[in-house]
């Protein structure tokens, strides 16, 4: 249960005094109370967990982390292959 | 699906993880707090490309494997009477209370129902005034947040048949409770990101400088764990012990305030009693006065019921990260995810269960010798 997801919120409501939303979580859409991130707007990604937006997802921050990433060395050739590496779970969910 | 894949990226996986080669010069010891990147961690096998010496130890953040035995039977008890409808995560169906378990009281007829979201109790409570609806609110920050708002939807809505049997944890006084363990090894933490996007890391900082452990908001990704290692183990290198947060799309350092603030108005820091670690003090949270009239366990007269864990069962040294599921005699054996004697083996997030999944095989013994009868 404590796994969160990042979503794309697709609509806003308001259900009995509370903000709910439409959250599209590649191609699975479900409703979500957003009254912990009233600043969320149509459009932004935001994590969820159980059915609530704990936090919006910085766009900025998102892109600067896989900047720094992909802008580091290779400082030591090891002779592990990425297969090794993601073999599992990544590889299944990724179509194609 | 967009930041998902890109942090499954196998080639800057690798990248990550011929750094962490690089930077490592001695043996070093991180635990990660979360269930959640347990199962990345033995799914992906990154506990067996670090180097050798750096090591992960499985920590106690699985909510499902440290809720005690007697709140399961507590759960169960309540859960069989007639005029309950009783609400639950999936993860807590099939964990095996002193007798039973929620799945097969419900194949036996009770009313046990498995939600998403805390509110589809709350909506539940709504259509059927005529029933008792119960919903078992356990786990971490991250679901306190959710409980919280449940609480007080049924509160707005006016909803007299709605209550929750509270088992909520915290991780900061976990933390603190592993590093005062004698034996204790752990160096460095990965922090659960998702709890720090409630919580924030400000009650961390005191716990990095006391213990002087760097301790890493890390979120759940193939990278963002590798990263996570790699930021524990430069700072353990270079002598240091500070918090930094890796998760820095999803985590601020205040938390998110406003879930703060629900969850301070409907509950209140108490004692937790921790499956197989015992009662850590403050590091629960139980409803407030205010919302105490919620409580499933007064309004079912609950709170007496006791519980003895099985004795084959090594939980509290698999959540202590003492041992690991390998070493139990039962695992895989008399213990299987289809049939779990311990919470770890119940839950996908459980370390037991993690392993299972993965295919992880006890270490070979030596053949017993061949006896002529
Ligand atoms: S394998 Fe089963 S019995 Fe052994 S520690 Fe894990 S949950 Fe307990």
């Amino acid at each position: 249960m404590c796994l969160g997801v990042p979503g794309r919120i697709m609509e806003t409501t308001d259900v009995a005094g509370m903000l709910m939303g439409r959250v599209d979580f590649g191609g699975v859409s479900r409703d979500v109370c957003l009254a912990y991130v009233p600043e969320a707007r149509v459009g932004d990604y935001v994590i969820v967990h159980v059915g609530f937006a704990i936090s919006l997802v910085d766009e900025a921050e998102a892109r600067r982390t896989l900047e720094v990433l992909r802008t580091m060395g290779d400082t030591l050739d090891q002779e592990l292959s990425p297969e090794q590496v993601l073999g599992g779970a990544a590889a299944q969910r990724r179509p194609g | 699906m967009k930041y998902l894949d890109e942090y499954r990226d196998p080639a800057l996986a690798r990248r990550l993880l011929d750094e962490i080669h690089a930077v490592a010069t001695r043996p070093w010891t991180l635990m990660e707090v979360c269930g959640g990147q347990t199962h990345t961690i033995v799914r992906q096998g990154i506990d067996e490309l670090l180097p050798p010496g750096v090591r992960m130890i499985h920590g106690p953040g699985c909510p499902v494997c440290v809720t005690p035995l007697e709140l399961v039977d507590k759960a169960l008890a309540i859960a069989a009477r007639e005029d309950v409808t009783f609400t639950s995560y999936g993860d807590m169906l099939r964990v095996p209370g002193n007798a039973t378990d929620l799945l097969a009281l419900r194949a036996g007829g009770s009313d046990v129902r498995v939600v998403y979201s805390p509110l589809d109790a709350v909506r539940i409570a709504g259509q059927r005034p005529d029933r008792e609806v119960v919903f078992f609110a356990v786990g971490f920050e991250t679901t306190a947040p959710a409980n919280a708002m449940a609480v007080l939807h049924a509160h707005r809505l006016g909803l007299p048949n709605f209550s929750m049997l509270v088992s909520h944890v915290l991780v900061p006084p976990a933390m603190t409770a592993i590093l005062d363990a004698p034996g204790c090894e752990v160096q460095g933490f990965l922090a659960a990101g998702h709890v720090c996007a409630v919580m924030g890391w400000t009650e961390y900082e005191p716990i990095a400088d006391r213990y002087r452990v760097p301790i890493v908001v890390t979120g759940f990704e193939p990278l963002d764990l590798l990263e996570g290692i790699l930021m524990a183990v430069r700072q353990l290198e270079q002598g240091r012990a500070e918090v930094q947060n890796q998760y820095a799309r999803a985590v601020r350092r205040q938390g998110n305030t406003e879930a703060q603030d629900a969850i301070r108005r409907v509950f209140r820091v108490v004692e937790r009693a921790w499956r197989g670690i015992g009662t850590i003090p403050g590091s629960g949270l139980t409803l407030t006065e205010e919302f105490a009239g919620y409580d499933a366990e007064t309004r079912f007269a609950v709170a007496d019921i006791t519980a003895q864990e099985n004795p084959l069962c090594i939980a509290g040294d698999i959540l202590t990260g003492t041992r690991v599921p390998t070493d139990c005699p039962a695992y895989g054996a008399l213990c299987t995810p289809r049939g779990p004697l311990g919470a770890p083996m119940v839950s996908t997030e459980g370390t037991c269960a993690a392993y299972f999944s993965a295919g992880r095989r006890p270490l070979p013994r030596p053949p017993a010798p061949a006896r002529s009868s």
